[in-house]
């Protein structure tokens, strides 16, 4: 341990200031281009349902039963 | 392997695949980089000469170097893109530019404040640092010619060549601070010569390094994946999984 305690170690020998801006920085932007992507993955995926289900309604009246039937059995299991 | 690159082509399959490894890269990111912060905030020694400012090093080299390996990865992308109409190469560009814009940004913040407390400025239009912010810029127009086009493969193309043309700024980066030293020290790390350092500085260093490239492929992968599900959402495979598995 290079420090002998914790307000030592925030201190970082009077250079607190830099070295936790630029740490600081840095942790966010990690942590914020994951929430990022996963608040990306989540809406494309409940977009994709919904349009999947809208089309399942349309295609009851008519045309392409057969994909229609397989995809209304995926999604009452989920 | 022909037949290796075809089905590395083909979404459906790097689907399956990517999401097997993907759990990996995360798990390997996230222990090198927790191990590699404690080690290189709280047990490396200080620097007998910078003191503790010198632990931005941690943050400040891996960021640098994602940001130059990511615009290589880019045009590598594109050019894979433009030879063989490889639709994947394309996702990987476009999901890419912006960590690598982020990590160029980290680079150069977490320079100035280095900078500070020990050149006594934030900023010098030194070479390296010049070279840098021109990297920033080249990665701004990629993104912004992604979203300037109304057709896909006209913004695909763009982006493609701008991303292989700005390469060539790669090597004045890497040999910015041999050809005109004045500001920022050489390079830390070299394959073919010891560093200069004491094993307990460079150590979690060269954690630091290794993790923000698990970052990078975790991250990237997933948005590929997320970029699939985009692309491809008329085919059926991929509606069949958005409505069963999440």
């Amino acid at each position: 341990m290079a420090f002998d305690s914790l307000s030592a170690f925030l201190a970082m020998g009077g250079h607190g200031a830099y070295v936790w801006s630029a740490w600081g920085l840095t942790g966010l932007l990690l942590v914020g281009v994951v929430v990022h992507a996963r608040a990306e993955r989540r809406a494309l995926l409940r977009d994709l349902r919904r349009r999947t289900r809208r089309e399942q309604r349309h295609g009851a009246s008519g045309a392409a039963a057969t994909p229609v039937l397989h995809q209304e059995g995926h999604a009452r299991e989920s | 392997m022909w037949a290796f690159i075809h089905k590395l082509g083909s979404p459906k399959w790097f689907y399956g695949i990517s999401a097997r490894l993907q759990p990996w890269f995360w798990v390997a990111a996230t222990v090198l980089i927790v191990v590699g912060s404690a080690w290189g905030l709280a047990f490396a020694p200080a620097d007998y000469q910078q003191g503790n400012s010198f632990r931005i090093i941690y943050v400040h080299v891996p960021a640098a170097f994602l940001a130059q390996s990511i615009f290589v990865s880019m045009a590598v992308a594109g050019f894979i893109f433009m030879v063989w109409k490889i639709k994947i190469a394309d996702m990987a560009a476009a999901m890419m530019a912006p960590l690598g814009a982020a990590m160029t940004f980290v680079a150069l913040f977490s320079g100035a404040v280095w900078g500070m407390p020990t050149w006594g400025t934030w900023w010098m239009w030194d070479a390296r640092l010049t070279s840098m912010l021109i990297l920033l810029f080249l990665y701004f127009g990629v993104i912004a010619l992604r979203g300037a086009f109304s057709s896909r493969d006209s913004a695909s193309r763009a982006a493609s060549v701008l991303a292989m043309v700005g390469v060539i700024n790669i090597p004045i980066i890497k040999y910015s601070v041999d050809w005109w030293y004045t500001l920022h020290q050489p390079a830390t790390f070299s394959v073919t010569s010891r560093p200069a350092m004491p094993v307990e500085m460079w150590a979690p260093l060269l954690i630091m390094v290794l993790g923000f490239y698990c970052f990078f492929i975790a991250l990237t992968l997933m948005r590929i994946r997320s970029e699939i599900l985009r692309r491809e959402s008329s085919k059926r495979w991929v509606r069949e999984l958005a409505g069963g598995v999440s």
